[in-house]
């Protein structure tokens, strides 16, 4: 619940604040940069948002980038809030993906599509959850941390798909490549391609903005979402309030998981339709800024993917200004330094906050003193506050021009 | 006599809480002057502005006559005032000397020798027995807040704040602290001790300004006023030291713990062979020296910790393979010693923390959904009822909350719940008069409502006051059961070392 700041009483700087100073000041450095380099940053972050955003089609490549950066997103945010630290989400990707491709390939195509469809989401969501559980299960069970498990399993999932490529799904003509899946078998739809002109957009869209919901509601209004935040703040306090800590950590990493296999779906096939070997996505760890700039709040990790999206997909169009294209992840890089220093910023905006509430506040007192009021400020109507501080501030004006 | 220090009309407020309102304070040269108020009153608040932590919002600041405005710790210690935090201020790995005189080194190269044979004439002078060339981490807590001592001295300070002294320090290291701030004041430095204890503003203290919820109550001379006297005026009413309890028969076993015993965190065994029969209606005491098998038995009762053998029986049920879960759905309570570890989330607001046991059953959630405004007004009842205070209602961090209304919270959470045993473990440590008296009366109410209560307590102030009957253990061992009307404390002390009273 938001509650209306009064008149009366100090602002303090809200998480939204904070990411969005860190958004200002890394495309600040951005700008720098392109500076430096001897170029108009202007034209650089026109030709940006121009490659993102500049007609339906490029719309539609945003979308689809920004799909798996949501999911993974929110996977590591979920597990932040448990007080799990997930850096597995490219493996667990590769499992989602891996599932859906097989299956792809497996899966006769006279399923119906919506069955279809069906099943390789609750497939790659449980081989997901699965691969994040070994993770929660080694830390439950034998105290190995969540980090270096995770990096670990990124490893063994991605030789896991070395393998399973030629195995399974080879293309024959281009060995070191799946074959690419039936339109009909990937997440694609054609009337989302025929709105857009795109192909990279996909239902996976849809399903990361229904699992921000289910995510949020999770977190805010069950109980399990309950015994989950209170292991991951105090892991000590739930064991003696009877929440079963090892049950819970295991669903943590397992949900972590489910979430980050979605992403490598959507990814693999829906945005693409072929997995390389020996390819580990590097989205798993953008999966780390998303969340920080959303505050790992699903709202905020839903704006914080976009962004991030418009970003990368906008890169490309920099190179016909003959800006460097590492110039989009210097400025992504920057702003996961501003959020990770976000103490620093919420510290420059309370003080900034305190000072004019300082000020308010002696305005106020000179107009009630000029008045001979004396109720409490509290006490005052909105409006007579309201005026009280416009007169305060005219008096004490007056005083210094007079001195 | 002149003043060192005035204070005059401070006004500090902070979002929801004036933490001082109209404060005045005057320290005469030379004296021991005691701030006493409860925890959370002020006390703090106000040496913070002192020591140019914090800026006033009113009021003026006068050093030795002169009014100043100190902005910072540095323009503290220029005018010659220093202070000894709570939680001390040193670097482990470094020796005393090195602690001493960093940033005061000097050049860029610095003489340790000079200035350990500065800190060795003010340790004799003050009677502090320090040795310069002593690592910080080898020494012990009473060394090292004697290392912050001379830390202040050695920068010239003769205004020295004490923020809370003696709270981590065992009775002899408090005794000899009290006779360096007598060496102290006999030698000329002003010295403000901040306590909420009566006994130390009693032993040490020439004046004393009492403070409440921020607010100055008055000043006393402490050689005229009795320690009730000053209770009362820090509390805002009378206080008893003594609890009242009325007599009252015990009724049916409520806890049978029968031949436990317990392995301790080092795999040997903490407890041996206990047993201990809980009955309605009755308080018993755990009386011993900390860590001879206390936690152990609490955590085998609790389910914290696994039993090696023996049993559990909770009204009439063998609970000793139970989860913790069932245990306290079985009506099992549990004030926990480590209230900031075990019994809050210091993270998470009250609403959380009040229903941390209660979240999944009704009304306060049904099929595995939360039920916000039945979680709210079950956390606002508490709240009002335990007198929990806080800056922003049930939605405060518990975190934010003072130690003594941590525990008012933890205490209103157990008590709700409707316990048929409660077991309190240190339930007052590191609190005020005001709320101790509060939880002793809250725990003797529960035994007069025909509930079990398990104490456990290595106060045995605390325990003779509360207990119907007292238990003694010592290495991990039960060494006597005694009646608290048939014992005394001289009686129970020789069985915390061991020794039976047949024996005596």
């Amino acid at each position: 619940m938001k509650k209306k700041i009064a008149l009366l009483e100090e602002r303090k700087a809200s998480p939204l604040l904070v990411s969005l100073s860190a958004v200002v000041l890394g495309i600040a450095a951005g700008c720098v940069f392109i500076l430096l380099i001897g170029k108009n940053p202007f034209s650089g972050f026109e030709k940006i948002l121009f490659g993102a955003l500049s007609n339906t089609r490029r719309i539609g490549n945003t979308i689809g980038m920004s799909t798996q950066l949501i999911l993974i997103g929110l996977s590591v945010a979920f597990a932040f809030k448990t007080g799990l630290f997930n850096i597995g989400a490219s493996g667990q990707m590769l499992i989602g993906g891996i599932t859906g491709s097989i299956l792809a390939f497996y899966i006769p195509m006279s399923v119906p599509r919506p069955l279809y469809l069906l099943i390789i989401i609750i497939a790659s969501m449980l081989t997901g959850a699965f691969w994040g559980f070994i993770s929660g299960f080694l830390k439950a069970k034998f105290n190995v941390h969540e980090v270096v498990s995770t990096i670990m399993l990124n490893w063994i999932a991605y030789w896991i798909v070395y393998d399973f490529i030629p195995r399974f799904i080879i293309d024959p003509t281009i060995s070191v490549k799946s074959k690419p899946i039936e339109t009909m078998h990937t997440l694609r739809a054609e009337w989302l391609s025929k709105l857009t002109g795109s192909f990279s957009i996909n239902y996976g869209i849809f399903i990361a903005i229904i699992m921000c919901i289910v995510i949020w509601f999770i977190l805010e209004k069950t109980t399990l979402g309950f015994s989950l935040k209170a292991v991951g703040s105090n892991k000590f306090c739930a064991e003696y309030a009877g929440i079963k800590v090892e049950r819970s950590i295991m669903i943590s990493m397992a949900i972590a998981g489910a979430l980050s296999s979605l992403a490598g779906l959507t990814y693999y096939c829906g945005y693409s339709t072929i997995m390389e070997m020996g390819k580990m996505p590097g989205e798993g760890y953008d999966g780390i800024a998303v969340a920080l700039l959303g505050n790992c709040s699903p709202c905020g990790v839903f704006f914080a993917a976009l962004f991030f999206g418009i970003l990368k997909m906008g890169k490309g169009s920099l190179a016909a200004t003959g800006i460097p294209t590492e110039i989009a992840d210097t400025i992504i890089a920057t702003i996961i330094y501003f959020t990770a220093t976000n103490v620093i910023l919420a510290k420059f905006w309370n003080s900034r906050f305190h000072t004019s509430f300082e000020k308010k506040m002696s305005y106020l007192s000179a107009a009630m003193a000029k008045h001979g009021d004396s109720t409490p400020p509290g006490k005052l109507t909105e409006a007579a506050q309201k005026a009280y501080i416009k007169e305060g501030r005219m008096i004490l004006k007056a005083k210094k021009e007079a001195e | 006599m002149s003043y060192v220090i005035e204070m005059l009309g401070i006004r500090k407020e902070f979002p929801g809480i004036v933490a001082n309102d109209d404060i005045s304070l005057r320290v005469e040269e030379g004296e021991i002057h005691a701030i006493l108020g409860e925890n959370g009153a002020g006390k703090s608040t106000l040496m913070s502005i002192l020591f140019g932590l914090y800026k006033p919002d009113k009021g003026i600041i006068k050093v030795r006559g002169k009014e100043v405005s100190i902005k910072s710790p540095n323009d503290a210690y220029d005018l010659g005032i220093g202070m000894v935090h709570q939680h001390f201020q040193l670097v482990h790995n470094f020796t005393v000397a090195e602690n001493i005189i960093l940033g005061k080194e000097g050049s860029f190269v610095y003489d340790i020798r000079k200035a350990s044979k500065k800190i060795k004439e003010i340790s004799e002078r003050y009677g502090l027995s320090i040795e310069p060339d002593m690592v910080i981490e080898d020494i012990s807590v009473g060394m090292q807040q004697r290392v912050e001592i001379l830390k202040m001295l050695y920068r010239d300070a003769d205004i020295l704040i004490f923020d809370e002294p003696t709270a981590v320090l065992t009775p002899q290291e408090i005794d000899e602290l009290m006779q360096i701030m007598r060496n102290l004041a006999a030698e000329g430095k002003s010295i403000i001790l901040i306590t909420h204890k009566l006994d130390e503003i009693k032993q040490v203290a020439s004046r004393c300004t009492i403070i409440r919820r921020g607010k100055l109550i008055g000043e006393v001379d402490v050689a005229e006023a009795t320690p009730e006297e000053m209770a009362a005026a820090m509390v805002g009413r009378p206080v008893s030291f003594k609890v009242d309890k009325k007599p009252s028969p015990p009724g049916e076993p409520v806890l049978e713990v029968r031949n436990l015993s317990v392995m301790n965190s080092k795999r040997v065994l903490g407890l041996k062979d206990f047993s201990l029969t809980v009955r309605k209606g009755e308080i018993i005491g755990i009386a011993g020296v900390d860590g001879n098998g206390q936690s152990e038995l609490v955590e085998a009762i609790t389910g914290l910790r696994k039993a090696e053998s023996g049993s559990i029986i909770f009204k009439g049920r063998d609970i000793t393979g139970l989860s913790i879960a069932e245990r306290n759905e079985m009506g099992l309570g549990h004030i926990p010693e480590d209230r900031q570890k075990r019994g809050l989330i210091l993270s998470a607001p009250l609403t959380t923390n009040m229903v941390i046991k209660e979240y999944g059953k009704t009304p306060f959630s049904s099929h595995g959904i939360l039920n916000e405004s039945e979680i709210d007004s079950y956390s606002d009842a508490i709240v009002g009822k335990f007198d929990v205070r806080s800056g922003e209602g049930i939605e405060s961090l518990a975190g934010k909350l003072s130690g003594g209304n941590q525990q008012k919270a933890i205490i209103g959470r157990e008590i709700t719940a409707d316990p048929d045993l409660l077991i309190a473990v240190q339930p007052t440590r590191g609190l005020d008069v005001g709320a101790i008296e509060f939880i002793h009366s809250q725990l003797v109410a529960e035994r007069d409502n025909g509930k079990a209560v398990l104490l456990v307590s290595f106060e045995l102030d605390e325990i003779f006051n509360l207990s119907d009957k007292i238990a003694v253990i010592s290495g991990g061992k039960l060494i006597d059961i005694v009646e608290t009307s048939e014992t005394d404390e001289h009686a129970v002390g020789l069985m915390m070392a061991g020794i039976r009273r047949s024996e005596v």
